[in-house]
């Protein structure tokens, strides 16, 4: 074998998360990066849900709990409002629901293949506790 | 030196723009992903990232896909930590020498598992810390080994059924308690070690950023819950996290310069230990009646770990 340089190495399976320069990602919003095709966010796990959350934007306080507990980075917030969730990354766990504190709850979970209007429409009214 | 990022309240925090990704394999609701969009979100700062062998590593760098948005690298199950104190002083000798393109000061962490950390990847660690790099070692504690089947490792409590250490007839499962890495990290002498958990976001938030303004090597314990080997549902992870919390079992504190401890987080309700075995499929075997005096040996443990704790923050040592 040749005696080769750092340079003349192969780089292995080196994946590149942009294309192209990539500065100030820290500040930047998925919809205004330029995602290479090895990046994860290309992909989905839209199937591995058997329910998925809808959100009703009625009952939203906007507290951000269910994005900062979101595992899959699939509640989508912008200027500190909720405004909706990514449905190709979330992987139907239900800890957005769990963690809303809503009177009605402004995330439930529904089976997959439940239409989101039909979901809306039904939507359960606001909880009294009983004495 | 850069400026500390701005995060007054959890609103102001949901303008952070992740730089981690979707579409990783880790299991519905996992906590190990929480714990990192909080480490990473803390700042805007550049990040030289690692993993160790794991659940974090194996489900966020499936080939031909990568899950980070930042500079991140894996060698192997032990040295996490060390290609990232390698980075860290190549950039220091960079620097030094004139030679860096961009003068921008990244953070350094690497991420690893308990199994990663208090067992396999020890020795490196604990090099980390001697030699004195800049880094941060943040350990997404969830005591087992749960990327190759839910064997025991040194963080494994006392109790917990493992496949390694099953419960059955003639045993309650693991034998051994778990390590006091906290304790051992802050006799390295390092500036900043500290306990925390993602279900305390602002606790946590302000751990990492304190930890990122350190000169030294940073050790961070995160609880991280699992819903797979500690067996409950995946949409309870944060409740779990909480019943942790609450009872003291996982108490959140820290130890400034190897000496000063601080209880970061004081439950106004606290909870029976009992509560919090019972919500897991990995402790279901205490509650039969002869392995019921486990639970309330282990009620002692954490009251007198408690004391000890307070004790310690009382007398600022
Ligand atoms: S169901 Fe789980 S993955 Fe989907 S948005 Fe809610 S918290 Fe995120
Ligand atoms: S947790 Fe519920 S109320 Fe809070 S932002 Fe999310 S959907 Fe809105």
């Amino acid at each position: 074998m040749e005696n080769n340089g750092w340079s003349e190495f192969e780089i292995g399976a080196m994946l590149r998360s942009f294309e192209g320069p990539a500065t100030n990602i820290a500040t930047t919003h998925t919809e205004d990066r330029n995602y290479s095709a090895s990046n994860s966010f290309t992909a989905s796990v839209a199937d591995w849900r058997i329910e998925k959350p809808v959100f009703n934007k009625d009952y939203c306080i906007d507290c951000q709990f269910c994005w900062i507990y979101c595992p899959d980075m699939s509640i989508i917030s912008r200027d500190k409002k909720m405004i909706g969730v990514d449905m190709d990354h979330c992987k139907g766990c239900g800890i957005c629901v769990e963690v809303c504190p809503t009177n009605p709850k402004s995330l439930l979970m529904f089976q997959e293949q439940h239409d989101d209007e039909v979901a809306l429409a039904e939507w359960p009214e606001k909880e009294t506790k009983e004495k | 030196m850069s400026e500390i990022k701005k995060i007054k309240n959890l609103k102001e925090f949901s303008t952070s723009a992740d730089r981690f990704e979707g579409a990783n394999l880790l299991c519905p609701g996992c906590a190990h992903s929480i714990i990192v969009r909080e480490v990473l979100n803390a700042t805007n700062d550049d990040l030289i990232l690692s993993a160790a062998t794991g659940c974090l590593e194996v489900c966020t760098a499936v080939y031909p896909y990568t899950s980070w948005d930042a500079s991140w690298i894996h060698i192997g199950f032990e040295n996490g930590s060390t290609a990232v104190a390698g980075a860290e002083a190549m950039h220091k000798a960079l620097k030094r020498k004139g030679r860096l393109k961009q003068d921008r000061d990244p953070k350094f962490v690497s991420f690893a598992g308990d199994g990663a950390s208090y067992d396999i990847g020890f020795q490196w660690i604990s090099g980390c810390f001697e030699r004195g790099h800049n880094m941060m070692h943040v350990v997404l504690d969830n005591e087992v080994y749960a990327n190759t089947g839910g064997q025991r490792s040194s963080s494994t409590p006392i109790g917990s059924s493992a496949t390694t250490s099953p419960a059955g007839r003639i045993s309650y499962g693991e034998k051994k308690n778990k390590k006091d890495m906290l304790a051992i990290m802050a006799a390295h002498g390092s500036p900043y070690v500290a306990q925390v958990a993602p279900n305390k976001w602002k606790n946590m938030i302000k751990a990492i950023q304190h930890g990122f303004e350190a000169e030294g090597p940073v050790f961070i314990n995160a609880m991280s819950a699992c819903t797979t080997e500690w067996k409950f549902a995946p949409e309870d992870t944060i409740a779990i996290s909480d019943l942790a919390t609450d009872s003291l079992v996982f108490p959140l504190y820290e130890i400034i310069d190897g000496q000063k401890l601080n209880i970061t987080y004081r439950p106004k309700n606290v909870v029976p230990v009992e509560e919090y075995l019972a919500a897991q499929g990995r402790f279901k075997h205490l509650f039969k009646d002869q392995y019921k005096y486990l639970i309330k040996e282990w009620q002692e443990r954490v009251d007198q770990k408690w004391d000890y704790l307070q004790r310690r923050e009382e007398a600022s040592v």
